[in-house]
C-alpha cells in the first residue's frame, strides 16, 4: 500500500477549520497582493525574470568551474571552505567546526539549507544549544514545530497562538496578545540569546564565484546581530545559490524582496567578504542531490529557486491547506516538486546507469512524497509568479508521471484510468455508457448518486443529465444547419 | 474553410447546448466559407489520465484524434484545457507521427479562433445581464488568450473582448479575478475537500461583485462552480459558456 492519500488528509483537517483556513488564505493573498504591486511598478520585470533564469543556468552548466572560482577567491579572503556531499556530512562538518572551537551555545538565522538536513536536532542531540533567531522561526522552535513557510514561518499561527507559546515558554502575561507587547519580549529573550552566542550560524541567499563574497537577506537583521558578537561565523549553503558575478546580484537582489513580501528590497542585504578581524568565518557549500538534478534535463530548472516563496502565496492549493498539510521542509509548489524528486532521484539516477529494476535502497522508497505533485489543480499561477521562471506546474504534471511509473499510484487509480482509457478511446462504447447514465442519473434516488463512493458528491451536485448528446443532436439537427445556406437562425 | 469541431467528451454527454451554441456562432461570424463538420470518430483528449499520472493510457487517444482531426484547415474546440492538452501535451505521443504538427498548429480554442482568425472583433448584440467571466486557468496561462495578473505585460483578454460590446452587458469585477476555482479535472476528486473550498471561495467572490450569470470559456470549471451553486441552494444564477452568450446576444429576433 502506498502513501499517495497523504496530503489530502491533511488538507481535509485543514479545510475542516473553515475560519482558520480562510484567515491562512487571506493572509497570504494580501502578501501576493502586496507582490503584485511592486511588480507592476518595474517596468522591466518580466526581463529581469528572463535574465535571472539565463545566468542560474549558465552559472549551473558550468558549476565545476565557478564553484573552484569561489573557493579560491573565498579563500584568499580569510574563510575556510568545506564540501559536503549530503546532509549527514554537512551536519558532521559543522558539529566538527563547533567542537573544535569549545562552542556549546549558538546563534542561527534563517537558512532553508540547515532545515532541510535537519541541522538543529542533530546539534542538540550533540549537546549544542541551538536558539533560531528569526521571529517566526523562533516562534516554531518553542512550540517544537516546523515552519510552515519558507519565508513565513509562523504564517500558520493568530495572535493568540503566540501568547500562549510565549506565555509557555518564554514566561509573558497570560492572554496579552499585543503585538508590541509580544515582539519587545521576543526582543529582549532573543537578545540574551545573542549576548551570550560562542558562534553564530547564517545561512546564504547568494554566493558570489567573482568575489568569494556573500549576500545574507534579512528583514529582521538578526543574521547581522548574531555574527557581530562572536568570533566564529558558520554559512551553511547549497551549491545552487550561486551565481558568476557580483553585477547579478542586482538582478536577484531587485527579485527576490518583491517577490517574497511585496518590499522593493529587504530590510537588510549584508554582504560577507572573509571573516572579521580577529574571526574565523567557514563556508559549507552542500550538494545533497543537487548535481544529480542538474544532470536532468526535465528538471534541473528548479535549482534556480531563490526561495522567495512566491509559488506558495499565490497557490490556491497551499493557501487553504497549510505549509503543514505537506509534511516537508519545503511546501507549496516548490516543495512539491523538490521532495519527490529528492525521493526518488537517486534511484532513478542508478537505474540510467544500471538499467532498469535497481533495488531501493534503504531510506530512498520515494513514495514518502508520493501525493504532492497532485496536491495541485494545475492552474500554472506558481509558474508566472516564478521570478526565475522555473516551469512549476509542467514540472508537476512531468513528476506525476514518474510517481506513476515507479508503480506508486494507488491501485484503484491505475485500474479505474485504464478502464477510463478504453471506454473513453472508443466512440461507441463512450456513446452507449453516456446513454445510459444520462438515462439513470435523473430517475435514481439522491442516495444512489450521492454517497461515499462519490467523492464529486460530497460538496457538488452534478449537473442536470440532458436527453440528448451533442452527437446526437448533431446526427438529429445540426448538421442540417452547419450545412445549409445563409444565417441560421 | 473547413473547419473540424472538436467537442470535448463531458460537453458531448453533459453540455450538447454549449456544443450547439458553438456551432451556431461559428456559422454566423464565420459566413458562407466556412464548411462546419463534426468528426464522428473523436474521443477525449486524454487529459484525465495525463493529469492523473498514467501518461501511456492517454497515448492511444491522441492517435484515435490525430486521425480524426486531420486534413481540416483548422479544428475549433469550447475548452481552453482540451485545446492546451492537444497543443501544448501530445507531443510525447505524437511526435513524429504524420500531420501532428499541421494538428498542434491548426488547433484553436472557440475565443481565441473568433479573435484571431475569423476576427470578430466585438461583434454587436445585446445580453442585458450582470456577467461574472471565469477565465479557465488553461486557457488563462497556457494559451495566453488573456494577459493574467501575475505578469507584468500589456494587458489584453480575448475571451472579455468578445462580449464588451454587447449592449447591456456589464462586467462584475471579482476582487480575484483569475484565481483558479478549484476544479482541476482529477484533482476535484482527488483533492476533494480544497476543490470544493476553492469552489465556494469563488462563487462567493462572483457573488459579492453582483454576478447574475457565470460565463466561461471552459465548461469543466463551470460544471464544478454549477455543483457548488446548487449544493449551495442557488438555482436561479445562469452558468453559461462563452458560445452560449454570443449566440443568445446575436440571434437575429
Ligand atoms: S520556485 Fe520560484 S516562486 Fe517558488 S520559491 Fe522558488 S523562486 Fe520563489
Amino acid at each position: 500500500m502506498t502513501k499517495t492519500a497523504e496530503h489530502p488528509d491533511r488538507a481535509r483537517a485543514f479545510v475542516a477549520d473553515d475560519a482558520r483556513a480562510h484567515w491562512h488564505d487571506e493572509s497570504l493573498w494580501f502578501v501576493r497582493q502586496k507582490r503584485d504591486r511592486q511588480v507592476h511598478s518595474v517596468p522591466e520585470w518580466e526581463r529581469l525574470r528572463e535574465l535571472a533564469s539565463q545566468v542560474k543556468r549558465h552559472a549551473i552548466s558550468r558549476w565545476p568551474d565557478y564553484l573552484e572560482e569561489f573557493e579560491k577567491n573565498a579563500t584568499a579572503l580569510g574563510a575556510k571552505v568545506h564540501w559536503a556531499a549530503d546532509a549527514e556530512e554537512h551536519n558532521r562538518i559543522v558539529l566538527g567546526i563547533l567542537r573544535d572551537a569549545g562552542v556549546k551555545k549558538i546563534t542561527k538565522s534563517k537558512s532553508m539549507l540547515t532545515e532541510e538536513v535537519h541541522l538543529n536536532p542533530y546539534l542538540i542531540k550533540h549537546g549544542i544549544d541551538v536558539t533560531d533567531t528569526d521571529l517566526g522561526e523562533r516562534i516554531v522552535q518553542l512550540r517544537e514545530e516546523t515552519p510552515s513557510h519558507i519565508v513565513l514561518p509562523a504564517i500558520h499561527l493568530k495572535r493568540e497562538d503566540v501568547s500562549e507559546t510565549f506565555h509557555d515558554k518564554i514566561g509573558t502575561e497570560s492572554g496579552n496578545a499585543d503585538p508590541a507587547y509580544l515582539t519587545e519580549a521576543a526582543r529582549q529573550h532573543l537578545r540574551e540569546k545573542f549576548l551570550g552566542a560562542e558562534a553564530s550560524i547564517t545561512g546564504v541567499n547568494f554566493l558570489v564565484a567573482e568575489t568569494g563574497g556573500f549576500v545574507v537577506c534579512t528583514n529582521e537583521g538578526n543574521a547581522d546581530l548574531g555574527t557581530s558578537l562572536p568570533r566564529l561565523h558558520i554559512a551553511c549553503t547549497g551549491i545552487e545559490k550561486l551565481v558568476p558575478r557580483a553585477a547579478d546580484l542586482a538582478i536577484y537582489l531587485r527579485l527576490l524582496a518583491r517577490s517574497a513580501t511585496g518590499q522593493p528590497i529587504t530590510t537588510y542585504t549584508s554582504h560577507f567578504h572573509g571573516p572579521r578581524p580577529g574571526g574565523e568565518l567557514h563556508i559549507v557549500l552542500v550538494d545533497n542531490g543537487r548535481s544529480d538534478l542538474a544532470n536532468d534535463p526535465q528538471f534541473r530548472d528548479v535549482l534556480n529557486c531563490i526561495r522567495c516563496g512566491a509559488c506558495m502565496n499565490t497557490c490556491p492549493v497551499y493557501r487553504r491547506s497549510g505549509g503543514h498539510s505537506y509534511a516537508a521542509t519545503v511546501p507549496g509548489p516548490i516543495g512539491s516538486v523538490l521532495n519527490p524528486l529528492h525521493a526518488l532521484t537517486p534511484r532513478i539516477v542508478r537505474e540510467s546507469e544500471q538499467g532498469e529494476g535497481v533495488e531501493p535502497r534503504e531510506g530512498e522508497a520515494g513514495d514518502a512524497h508520493g501525493s504532492l505533485p497532485f496536491a495541485c489543480s494545475l492552474c500554472g499561477s506558481c509558474t508566472d509568479v516564478c521570478p526565475v521562471k522555473i516551469p512549476l506546474h509542467h514540472q508537476l504534471l512531468a513528476l506525476r508521471k514518474t510517481v506513476g511509473d515507479r508503480g506508486l499510484l494507488p491501485w484503484g487509480k491505475r485500474i479505474g484510468m485504464k478502464a477510463a482509457g478504453k471506454l473513453l478511446n472508443s466512440p461507441k462504447l463512450f456513446g452507449v455508457a453516456g446513454r445510459l447514465a444520462r438515462k439513470a442519473l435523473p430517475v435514481l434516488p439522491r442516495a444512489a448518486i450521492y454517497n461515499r463512493l462519490n467523492p464529486w458528491g460530497v460538496g457538488r451536485d452534478l449537473p442536470p443529465a440532458p436527453p440528448k448528446s451533442f452527437k446526437q443532436m448533431w446526427r438529429d439537427e445540426l448538421k442540417q444547419e452547419a450545412s445549409s445556406p445563409g444565417d441560421p437562425k | 474553410m473547413r473547419v473540424g469541431l472538436f467537442i470535448p467528451c463531458y460537453i458531448d454527454q453533459f453540455y450538447p447546448r454549449v456544443g450547439a451554441a458553438a456551432v451556431r456562432v461559428l456559422r454566423r461570424f464565420g459566413g458562407p466559407d466556412l464548411h462546419l463538420e463534426y468528426p464522428e470518430g473523436q474521443v477525449c483528449c486524454g487529459q484525465p489520465m495525463a493529469n492523473a499520472g498514467l501518461p501511456h493510457e492517454s497515448q492511444p487517444l491522441a492517435e484515435t484524434n490525430l486521425k480524426a482531426l486531420s486534413g481540416f484547415d483548422a479544428v475549433v474546440c469550447p475548452s481552453g484545457s482540451c485545446t492546451s492538452m492537444v497543443r501544448n501535451h501530445y507531443a510525447p505521443f505524437l511526435e513524429g507521427h504524420p500531420g501532428y504538427e499541421e494538428l498542434q498548429a491548426k488547433t484553436y480554442e472557440f475565443c481565441e479562433f473568433l479573435t484571431d482568425v475569423l476576427k470578430v472583433g466585438s461583434p454587436a448584440g445585446r445580453f442585458p445581464h450582470k456577467i461574472g467571466l471565469h477565465n479557465g486557468c488553461h486557457g488563462l496561462r497556457e494559451l495566453r488568450l488573456g494577459s493574467g495578473s501575475e505578469r507584468n505585460v500589456a494587458p489584453f483578454d480575448k475571451v472579455r473582448s468578445l462580449l464588451t460590446n454587447l449592449e447591456g452587458l456589464t462586467f462584475a469585477e471579482p476582487e480575484r479575478p483569475d484565481e483558479c476555482c478549484g476544479f482541476g479535472g482529477t484533482f476535484a476528486v482527488q483533492e476533494e475537500a480544497v476543490s470544493v473550498m476553492m469552489g465556494k471561495d469563488k462563487v462567493a467572490d462572483y457573488r459579492q461583485a453582483g454576478t447574475e450569470a457565470l460565463v466561461s470559456p471552459d465548461m469543466s470549471c463551470l460544471m464544478h462552480l454549477e455543483g457548488v451553486l446548487r449544493r449551495g441552494g442557488d438555482q436561479t444564477t445562469r452558468v453559461l459558456h462563452v458560445a452560449e452568450v454570443l449566440e443568445e446576444a446575436t440571434r437575429e429576433p
